[in-house]
């Protein structure tokens, strides 16, 4: 009656996550979705946290991802501060063209 | 019930990442992220976490990602055009994702036995309550790190209003 889920489902399901970020990490060109392609991996690992916490019973796992959370919010005000700072001085937001320190 | 959420939100989460890696436009990327959040909050709850499911909904979904949209319209972000460094990145990209997908899920799938399945009815029929474990652990074990977050929070705040802030 009630089908389980293997856990090593939700694993794979999470590197599918984290595979697809880290495409969108190398391939985008705009610095926001850059950004935005972290906070999926994040999202990736903080999916295995739940999964392995599920997996042993315990509560550490949730925890830890609680913590991902913070850091991820806390990240996300700073990260975006800087981006609009870039935006300001250079007028650009593809990275091809924020290239003051490659010369 | 299980394998019907996993199956359907899964798949959700999955295309909303597709979506999110085929968009060109920044607020459609955008939109897809929150798809994928929402899903994953579902599966979060599937899996016995209830307050990161609520907290999924209300940090991710609900903060970061109106913050992203707040930017990518203040900033006037339009579509992305193809360059050079981007073509040579397609061509780096998408076999370096694959490796790093291939080898999880060979580890995963090859360690398949070990980790057991879940099963959300005997966790709720255990009748613990997951918000009063975690606010057992949060509130006394980890009281210090609790508290040292809301300083990482100060400082992010005063970080980012310095930052943002016009130059004179």
């Amino acid at each position: 009656m009630s089908a389980t889920v293997p856990i090593s489902a939700y694993l794979v399901l999470a590197a599918v996550l984290f595979s697809i970020g880290v495409a969108s990490f190398l391939i985008k060109r705009n610095i926001i979705t850059i950004f935005m392609s972290i906070e999926l991996m994040l999202n990736a690992v903080n999916l295995t946290f739940v999964a392995f916490a599920h997996m042993w019973h315990q509560i550490t796992g949730q925890i830890f991802v609680f913590f991902v959370m913070v850091v991820a919010a806390a990240e996300a005000a700073v990260g975006l501060a800087i981006i609009i700072a870039i935006f300001r001085t250079r007028q650009t937001l593809n990275v091809d063209q924020i290239n003051l320190l490659k010369n | 019930m299980q394998l019907a959420l996993f199956i359907i939100f899964g798949l959700l989460a999955v295309a909303g990442a597709v979506n999110f890696l085929l968009q060109r436009h920044p607020i459609n990327s955008a939109l897809s992220l929150v798809v994928v959040m929402m899903s994953l909050a579902v599966l979060y709850w599937s899996l016995g976490a209830e307050f990161l499911a609520a907290a999924q909904v209300i940090v991710y979904s609900g903060a970061i990602m109106v913050l992203f949209v707040f930017v990518v319209m203040l900033l006037n972000a339009g579509e992305e055009e193809r360059t050079h460094g981007s073509r040579a990145a397609y061509i780096a990209g998408f076999p370096g994702a694959a490796a790093i997908f291939c080898l999880l899920s060979f580890v995963f799938l090859t360690n398949g036995k070990a980790f057991g399945s879940t099963d959300l009815t005997s966790h709720l029929t255990h009748a613990v309550n997951n918000i009063a474990e975690i606010s057992q652990v949060l509130f006394k074990d980890l009281l210090l790190p609790f508290e040292v977050t809301s300083i990482l929070i100060l400082v992010a705040i005063l970080g980012a209003v310095v930052l943002a802030r016009k130059e004179q």
